[in-house]
């Protein structure tokens, strides 16, 4: 009752109100803030030279520059091509497209580690791929980056495809109409449109890149100060028992998730916005 | 190309359509790096499983030790699924039914899981119930272990497969309204009834879909669940671990073959995903069309 009585704006005459939050609100504490909260507090603890030596060891510090690199790379990588894909799904037909459209979704469905054995074996010097390439991937930085591109691909596609699937294509005939040529019609006309949603598809992208664990560490050959991710440096501390230190680098990715959170929910706002035009 | 012996409606045509060698370049482009990036990786990894013969995929998926981690990623599954399906339905029943202060706040944290790391979920855990975590004496003192053992893979399971329900039924739900409901109410139905005959049977769909892709992380987690498992063969090992710790002994053969198990799973997945898709879409945008935008969703 004390919920109903306190946060409702109007009254309904639907039951199960207090019921329903009190459940939801007990839940998410116990599953969600309260560990999350668990993190700050330990830092809490610490003395700020500790945290600070912590989060800025030079093998962290290498791990961040990789980490937000190769997401940073890997995301731009999908926007371009997760903007053809969305493009070439949504307005050309080809046999066995249904299908194709299906399997993007497989980095969400294939269990990270499965993904992660499966491109090390690919991308190694004797793989499939690898063995065809006259540069190393495997065991490299560029063998995160291609990790990252694998798990961030569907991000840009699924964003894209519902709005060009709602784009109407009057804008289309009259920029031809007025003569522009179909490339002008793109870039001045469709891409301004889109452009909300292509950048929260790239933003979605390269937020899960920066936290991604499980499809990199396989592929990644985890050299220190070469080809080391953040989340790796959380488990290696972990391992040496340093609980403290594998904590100081988990509220700074934490508080780079909030950032993360926040600058997608904005351009998610954004993207409504310019859709109920 | 474009002579002037062109009919005037292949011109028309043309102002809004790539013209053809650019529509071919394009499926082209896609098609390959699809290939590249996800055809042939899946490809590979049934490739890789039967390598060495049927025999010796069959030892590695009915090894001991990789029956017992299918046995524990079937048990962190039917755990954490139910939980989550109780959590999505009772969240999405205040958020879609009611108006509210904070719910925004609300809607923002219950998606929270999804933009933390896998690592940072499971170590969180280990900061609560570890050895030198907020309640580790009093569990040893108690003879309890939740780090290291089936509790903590099912918590850290729960935390990263928590909003998949949620944001399933919330969209669904704030469309349909709540004049259904309301009906069912002043007709004198209990709460319970009009839960079960109305609710229910209209977020069938999408519960469903809510279901198919939270057991599918469920079953696949690897950094959360690696963080808080402690690697015993045999006890706290899930399938995606047991692939680590056979691919880190070079059994390449008998780790793909664990590994395609839960690629088929994902293909299952997806052929599940896209068959319920199309309803939970059919249901939305009828929903959509046939009531005034309740709670301040997305118009149409």
């Amino acid at each position: 009752m004390f919920l109903s009585r306190t946060l409702l704006r109007r009254h309904s005459v639907l039951p199960g109100f207090d019921l329903a939050l009190g459940f939801t609100l007990l839940y998410l504490s116990l599953i969600v803030l309260l560990p999350l909260s668990a993190a700050f507090m330990k830092t809490a603890t610490m003395t700020l030279p500790a945290f600070w030596d912590a989060v800025t060891s030079p093998r962290v510090l290498a791990s961040y520059r990789l980490t937000f690199s190769a997401s940073l790379a890997a995301a731009t990588l999908n926007a371009i091509f997760g903007l053809i894909i969305a493009w070439v799904l949504v307005r050309y037909d080809f046999p066995g497209k249904r299908l194709v459209d299906a399997l993007v979704d497989l980095p969400f469905a294939l269990p990270t580690a499965v993904a992660g054995i499966t491109l090390t074996a690919l991308y190694a010097e004797n793989g499939w791929i690898g063995s065809h390439l006259p540069f190393k991937v495997s065991f490299t930085p560029l063998g995160v980056f291609v990790a990252l591109l694998f798990i961030g691909l569907p991000f840009v596609v699924r964003t894209l495809q519902p709005v060009l699937e709602d784009l109407s294509q009057e804008f289309e005939e009259a920029s031809a109409t007025l003569g522009a040529n179909r490339w002008q019609t793109f870039r001045l006309v469709i891409l301004p449109i889109l452009a909300p949603a292509l950048l929260t598809g790239f933003a979605l992208a390269f937020a899960r890149a920066l936290g991604e664990y499980g499809s990199v560490i396989f592929i990644a050959g985890n050299i220190p100060l070469v080809s080391e991710i953040t989340p790796l440096m959380i488990i290696s501390k972990l391992e040496q028992y340093d609980v403290a230190g594998a904590t100081a680098i988990a509220v700074v990715m934490l508080m780079l998730s909030f950032v993360m959170l926040l600058v997608i929910n904005l351009l998610q706002a954004w993207t409504r916005k310019r859709q109920g035009q | 190309m474009a002579g002037p012996s062109l009919s005037s409606s292949a011109e028309l045509r043309n102002a809004t359509a790539e013209p053809p060698w650019v529509r071919r370049v394009l499926i082209g482009l896609a098609l390959a790096f699809l290939t590249l990036f996800l055809f042939i990786p899946l490809a590979t990894v049934f490739f890789e499983a039967f390598k060495k013969g049927w025999d010796v995929y069959l030892a590695a998926v009915t090894d001991d030790d990789a029956l017992s981690a299918i046995k524990l990623t079937l048990i962190a599954a039917a755990i954490s699924v139910p939980l989550n399906v109780v959590f999505g339905v009772a969240a999405a029943w205040c958020i879609a039914k009611f108006e509210f202060h904070g719910k925004s706040v609300l809607l923002t944290l219950i998606d929270l899981p999804f933009s933390v790391s896998p690592v940072v979920s499971g170590l969180i855990y280990v900061l609560v119930f570890g050895l030198q975590g907020w309640s580790g004496e009093w569990l040893r003192d108690h003879d309890l272990k939740v780090i290291f053992a089936v509790p903590g893979i099912v918590l850290a399971t729960v935390f990263v497969t928590f909003p998949f329900v949620a944001r399933e039924l919330i969209p669904l739900m704030q469309a349909q309204g709540r004049e259904q409901e309301e009906a069912a109410t002043v007709l004198g139905a209990s709460g319970w009834q009009m839960f079960w005959r109305v609710t229910m049977p209209n977020l069938k769909w999408a519960l469903l879909y809510g279901v198919i892709l939270c057991n599918a992380r469920a079953m696949g987690e690897f950094g959360a669940v690696s963080v808080v498992s402690g690697h015993i063969r045999g006890q706290t090992n899930t399938m995606p671990l047991h692939i680590e710790i056979l691919y880190n002994e070079y059994q390449f053969a008998a780790a793909f073959a664990v590994a395609s198990l839960l690629a088929s799973l994902a293909l299952v997945t997806l052929g599940l995903k896209y068959l319920v898709e199309q309803r939970v879409k059919a249901q939305l945008s009828s929903a959509r069309q046939n009531n005034a935008i309740p709670n301040g969703g997305t118009p149409a």
